[in-house]
C-alpha cells in the first residue's frame, strides 16, 4: 500500500540556478525600459514647448493681430486670428458632429440591436476612425470647396467627419452601460421609445458621452491636415465662419514651422503651447467629467 | 360598470393612452433621425471614395499604369508616384519596428508586472502622448529633434561605413530630416493606440490559464510566453495593423520632418517623401493634372488605409468574440 | 493510533467566537508521535491562518499530509478548503494582499521562509485546477511545456517524457496519433487528463487537485478517480472536493472544514473541524458539525 520512504534531507527550495531567473529579470527590465522610452520624448516635447512658448505667451499674443514673419521680437506678433479660427471652426464642427454622433449611437444601441445594418455601421464607423485626416480634407475640398469656396464651414465639415465616428463609438459604449431595468421601468409607465431614450437613457449616460465628446474635440482642435484645403490659411481674423478663408492654431503653427525666421518660429512655439494647453484642458475636463458625473462605467 | 375602465390584456405601451397600433409620429420620426445619423457613416465613406476618385480621374487616365513609376516631375508633366508610395511604406515600417516592441512591452508591463494601483498613472502618461497634436510633433521634430539626431546619424554612418548591409541602409545624412526621423516621430505617435489595443487584448487572457503556467513552476516571463502570448497573438497583430494604418496616414508631422525630397533610396538617413506629406506640401499650388495627381495619391491612401483597417478590426473583433464565446 | 491523529483545532462548545490560537485544543497526549507508521509526513502545517488584506479567510489550521496517500479536503462552500490547498504550493502569492501566518513545512523545509523560491516549490508540488485549462498549444507542447522550461530541449527526451506522462494520465491511446493538434480541441474529461499529464511531466512529488472533477460528467469523473488510485503509488495527492461520495471513494484521509461565523462582527472565517482516516470521518465522526455535514443535514 504505502512505500516506506527512506529518510531524506530537507529539499532545496531556493531559486533554480541558471539562466531562468536572469532571463525573467532581463525581460522585466526591458518592459520597464519600454515605458521609459515613451516618457523621454513626451517629457522632451512638453519641456521644449513650455520653455520656448512660455516667454511668448501673453494677453497681447493671444489677442493681437499677426505681424510679418520676419519681424522681431516675437512677442509683438499676435495669434488672435488663429485662436478665433480654432474656437469658431472647432465649435461649429462640434455642433454638427456631436448630436449626429450621439443619434447614430442611439440607433446602434437602442434600435439596431443585433441586425446586420447596425453591425455594418458599427464596424465601418470604427474603420472610419482610421481614415487619414488629410483624406477628409481632400473629400470636403472635392465636394464643397470646389463649388462654394474656402470657408470656416468647410473646415468644420472636415473636422466633423473626423469627429463623427469617434463620438459614435464612445457614445455607443456609454449607452450600452445603461442597465436595461431603467428602460423597462420607463416603458412600463407607458413611454415611447423616443421618450425613454431622451428622458431616461441619455441622461444616465450623459457623463460618459460628454467625456467622450470632449476627447473628440481635443483631437479635432489639434488637426491641421483637414484644414489645409478647406480654410486656406490666412493671416487676418475672419469671424464669418460661413464664407471666406480662415485660419486656426494648428494651421498657423504649420506655416510658421516652415519659416526660416526665428521670429516666426518663436511665435510657432507660443501657438503650440496655446494649442497644447487647450488640448490638455479638454482632456482633464473629460477625466473630471468621467470621475464625477458618470454614473455607469466599466 | 364604467366603460372607461377597460383592462387591456395586450398591454400596449402606447403613449397618450391610445389603443391604436400605429406608433405616434414623434417616435417614428426620432427613429428615422437616429437611423439617418447612423447611415451617415456609410454615406460619407461612399462619398469620399466617389468624389476623390472623380477628381483623380484625369491623373489615372493620363498616366495609366505609369503612376507606379518613379518619375515625379510636375514641371514636365510627369506624375509617376512610386517615390511617395515607397516613402510611405518605409516610414510606416520604421515606425512599426520601433513602436511595436515598445507598445507590447508596456502592455505586458501593465497587465502582468505592475500592481493595479500603479497602472492608472502609467496609462495616463501613455495617453498623454496621444494628446500632443500632430503639428506640435512636427514643429518639435523639425526645429529640435532633427538637428539633434543628425549628429547621431552622422556617427552611426561613419561607424558602419564600408560594412556591407548596414552601410547600405545607414549612409550619411544631409540634414536631420529624413525617412528615419519621420519614422521615429511616427513611432511616438502610434504608440498610444497600439499599447491601448494590445492591452485590451492581453487582458482577456483567462486568469486560470496564467495560474496553470505558474503552477508548473514557471517564471513570469515563461508564463507570458506560454500562456499569455498564444492567446493574444492574433489580437496584437490586429493592434499592430491599426498602428500601421495610422502611421501611413499621419500627415503633418511627416510633412515637416521627412525632408521633402521625392527620391527612392535605401539610405534611411536621407531625405525622402511620402504620400500624405507631398499632398500637404504641394496641394496649395497645384492645378490641373498636378492637382489630380495629388488627389489620386489621396485615393490610394484612402484605399490602403481602409483595407488595413478592415483587416485589423476584423482580427481584433474575432479574438474578442472568441473570448466572449469561450 | 487513529485517536492520536485527530487534530481538533476549533473548540466545540462556544461556536460563536472566533478561536484564538491560545484556545487550541489538542487532545493528543503530549508525548504521542506526530506520524503514524503508514509513511513519512510530506506536509506539516502548524497554526496556519490566511489573510486577504485584513480579511481572515482561514483561521488556525494544523494538519499533516502523509506520503503516498490521498487526502481529501471537504466542507461547505466558502470554508477555505481551496485557500488552504493553495498554501501548500505558494499559489496564494498570486493574489494581491494575501498573507500567510503560521508555518508550512514540506519535508522539513519551511515553504514560507525568506529565500524560498515559489518556482522551485511549484516544480515539486503541482496543481490541477477545477476547470481544465490546457494552453492554446498542441497537445505535445502542452505536456512538454514544463520540461522545456526546466531546460530539457532534447527532442528524444521530450518525446519520452510526453509519452510517459500521457500514459500515466491514461490519455496516450486516445491522442497518440494527434499530438500536434490543439489542446483546446479535447473534451472536458480529456482536457483534464491532459492537464494532469502536463503536471506529471515535471515529475513532481505532490499533486494538488482543486475540485478536478466538478466540471466533468460522471464517466469522465470515474476515469480520473481511477487515475488517482494508480498514481497514488508514486505521488502524494491532496484533493479538494465538494462531493462526499468522491471523498469516500478515493481518499485515505479526510479533513473536514467549516465556516465559523462571528455574530458580533459579522465576519466569517474557515476552520479545520476534524481530520482523520476517511472511514472514521464518515462512519464515526467525533464532532457534531462533521456528523451534520457527512450525513447530509448540513450542505
Amino acid at each position: 500500500m504505502t512505500a516506506m520512504a527512506a529518510p531524506r534531507e530537507a529539499p532545496d527550495l531556493r531559486e533554480p540556478k541558471g539562466w531562468r531567473r536572469s532571463k525573467n529579470r532581463i525581460m522585466t527590465v526591458l518592459m520597464v525600459l519600454a515605458f521609459v522610452l515613451t516618457i523621454i520624448p513626451l517629457g522632451f516635447v512638453l519641456f521644449t514647448v513650455i520653455a520656448k512658448g512660455a516667454s511668448i505667451i501673453s494677453w497681447q499674443f493671444l489677442t493681437g493681430s499677426p505681424i510679418p514673419p520676419n519681424v522681431l521680437p516675437a512677442g509683438f506678433g499676435g495669434m488672435w486670428p488663429a485662436v478665433l479660427g480654432t474656437l469658431l471652426i472647432t465649435g461649429l464642427a462640434t455642433l454638427m458632429a456631436v448630436p449626429l454622433g450621439v443619434l447614430g449611437a442611439i440607433y446602434l444601441n437602442e434600435y439596431g440591436g443585433r441586425n446586420w445594418l447596425s453591425a455594418l455601421i458599427g464596424f465601418m464607423s470604427d474603420v472610419m476612425t482610421g481614415v487619414p485626416s488629410i483624406v477628409m480634407g481632400l473629400f470636403i475640398f472635392s465636394i464643397w470647396v470646389l463649388h462654394f469656396g474656402y470657408s470656416g464651414l468647410a473646415g468644420a465639415f472636415a473636422l466633423g467627419c473626423l469627429m463623427l465616428p469617434v463620438v459614435i463609438r464612445s457614445s455607443y459604449e456609454m449607452l450600452r452601460l445603461v442597465p436595461d431595468p431603467l428602460r423597462e421601468a420607463s416603458y412600463a409607465l407607458g413611454a415611447t421609445k423616443a421618450r425613454v431614450t431622451m428622458t431616461v437613457v441619455l441622461p444616465a449616460a450623459l457623463g460618459g458621452i460628454v467625456s467622450g465628446a470632449l476627447l473628440a474635440i481635443a483631437r479635432a482642435a489639434g488637426e491641421t491636415a483637414p484644414l489645409l484645403f478647406t480654410i486656406l490659411t490666412v493671416t487676418t481674423a475672419n469671424p464669418n465662419v460661413f464664407s471666406g478663408a480662415n485660419t486656426s492654431l494648428p494651421s498657423q503653427i504649420f506655416s510658421n514651422a516652415s519659416q526660416p525666421y526665428t521670429g516666426a518660429q518663436d511665435r510657432g512655439w507660443g501657438a503650440a503651447l496655446t494649442l497644447i494647453a487647450i488640448c490638455f484642458i479638454l482632456m482633464i475636463a473629460a477625466r473630471i467629467v468621467t470621475a464625477r458625473f458618470t454614473r455607469y462605467s466599466r | 360598470m364604467s366603460s372607461d375602465v377597460k383592462a387591456d390584456p395586450a398591454g400596449t405601451a402606447g403613449s397618450a393612452g391610445t389603443l391604436s397600433q400605429k406608433r405616434p409620429l414623434g417616435d417614428r420620426g426620432f427613429q428615422i433621425l437616429a437611423l439617418a445619423s447612423g447611415l451617415l457613416v456609410l454615406v460619407i465613406l461612399v462619398l469620399i471614395a466617389v468624389s476623390t476618385s472623380q477628381q483623380a480621374a484625369s491623373w489615372f487616365s493620363t498616366e495609366g499604369l505609369k503612376i507606379f513609376t518613379n518619375n515625379w516631375d510636375p514641371a514636365n508633366n510627369q506624375y509617376g508616384a512610386l517615390a511617395f508610395i515607397y516613402g510611405t511604406a518605409v516610414t510606416a515600417l520604421i515606425a512599426i519596428i520601433i513602436a511595436v516592441p515598445v507598445s507590447v512591452g508596456i502592455a505586458l508591463l501593465l497587465t502582468e508586472v505592475v500592481p493595479h494601483r500603479w497602472s492608472r498613472p502609467i496609462v495616463y502618461v501613455v495617453d498623454l502622448l496621444a494628446v500632443i497634436p500632430s503639428v506640435v510633433w512636427g514643429l518639435w521634430g523639425i526645429l529640435v529633434f532633427a538637428p539633434w539626431v543628425q549628429h547621431i546619424y552622422a556617427s552611426i554612418a561613419s561607424g558602419v561605413n564600408g560594412v556591407p548591409v548596414l552601410g547600405f541602409f545607414f549612409g550619411p545624412p544631409t540634414s536631420g530630416a529624413s525617412f528615419f526621423t519621420a519614422g521615429i516621430i511616427l513611432a511616438f505617435m502610434i504608440t498610444p493606440i497600439v499599447t491601448s489595443l494590445s492591452r485590451e487584448v492581453i487582458a482577456t487572457v483567462p486568469q486560470i490559464d496564467k495560474e496553470g503556467a505558474y503552477a508548473l513552476g514557471a517564471t513570469r516571463w515563461e508564463m507570458i510566453t506560454g500562456a499569455v502570448w498564444p492567446h493574444s497573438q492574433g489580437g496584437v497583430v490586429g493592434a499592430v495593423l491599426l498602428g500601421l494604418g495610422r502611421a501611413m496616414g499621419e500627415t503633418i508631422a511627416a510633412a515637416l520632418v521627412i525632408g521633402s525630397s521625392a527620391t527612392i533610396t535605401s539610405r534611411l538617413f536621407a531625405p525622402g517623401y511620402n504620400m500624405p506629406a507631398v499632398i500637404a506640401n504641394q496641394f496649395g499650388e497645384a492645378s490641373g493634372v498636378f492637382r489630380s495627381a495629388l488627389m489620386g495619391l489621396g485615393v490610394l491612401l484612402f484605399v490602403f488605409t481602409i483595407i488595413i483597417n478592415i483587416l485589423a478590426r476584423g482580427i481584433v473583433e474575432r479574438s474578442a468574440r472568441r473570448k466572449r464565446g469561450a | 493510533m487513529e485517536q492520536s491523529e485527530q487534530n481538533i483545532v476549533a473548540q466545540t462548545e462556544t461556536t460563536t467566537e472566533l478561536p484564538k490560537p491560545a484556545a487550541l485544543q489538542d487532545t493528543r497526549p503530549a508525548d504521542a508521535p506526530v506520524r503514524d507508521t503508514s509513511g513519512a509526513s510530506v506536509f506539516e502545517s502548524k497554526n496556519v491562518s490566511i489573510y486577504y488584506s485584513s480579511f481572515r479567510a482561514v483561521t488556525d489550521v494544523s494538519l499533516n499530509i502523509y506520503e503516498n496517500e490521498i487526502t481529501a479536503f471537504i466542507g461547505p462552500s466558502g470554508c477555505g478548503k481551496t485557500t488552504v490547498l493553495r498554501t501548500l504550493n505558494r499559489m496564494n502569492d498570486l493574489v494581491p494582499g494575501a498573507r500567510v501566518e503560521g508555518d508550512v513545512h514540506y519535508r522539513g523545509a519551511s515553504l514560507y521562509a525568506p529565500g524560498v523560491s515559489p518556482i522551485s516549490v511549484r516544480r515539486r508540488i503541482g496543481m490541477v485546477f477545477q476547470k481544465p485549462n490546457p494552453f492554446p498549444k498542441s497537445i505535445y507542447d502542452n505536456v512538454a511545456y514544463g520540461p522545456r522550461i526546466n531546460g530539457i530541449r532534447n527532442r528524444g527526451k521530450l518525446d519520452e517524457i510526453v509519452e510517459r506522462s500521457l500514459r500515466q494520465a491514461a490519455l496516450w491511446d486516445e491522442v497518440k496519433n494527434r499530438l500536434n493538434k490543439s489542446g483546446l480541441g479535447l473534451s472536458g474529461g480529456q482536457a483534464q487528463r491532459l492537464c494532469i499529464a502536463r503536471t506529471l511531466a515535471v515529475e513532481p512529488d505532490v499533486v494538488l487537485m482543486d475540485e478536478p472533477c466538478s466540471a466533468l460528467d460522471p464517466i469522465a469523473t470515474g476515469r480520473i478517480e481511477d487515475l488517482m488510485h494508480e498514481i497514488k503509488l508514486q505521488y502524494t495527492i491532496v484533493i479538494v472536493t465538494h462531493n462526499m461520495q468522491q471523498a469516500t471513494r478515493v481518499s485515505d484521509r479526510t479533513a473536514f472544514y467549516s465556516v465559523l461565523r462571528d455574530e458580533k462582527s459579522d465576519t466569517r472565517t474557515g476552520v479545520l473541524v476534524e481530520y482523520g482516516r476517511t472511514a472514521q470521518i464518515f462512519e464515526d465522526p467525533q464532532d457534531s458539525r462533521t456528523q451534520a455535514y457527512v450525513t447530509g443535514r448540513m450542505g
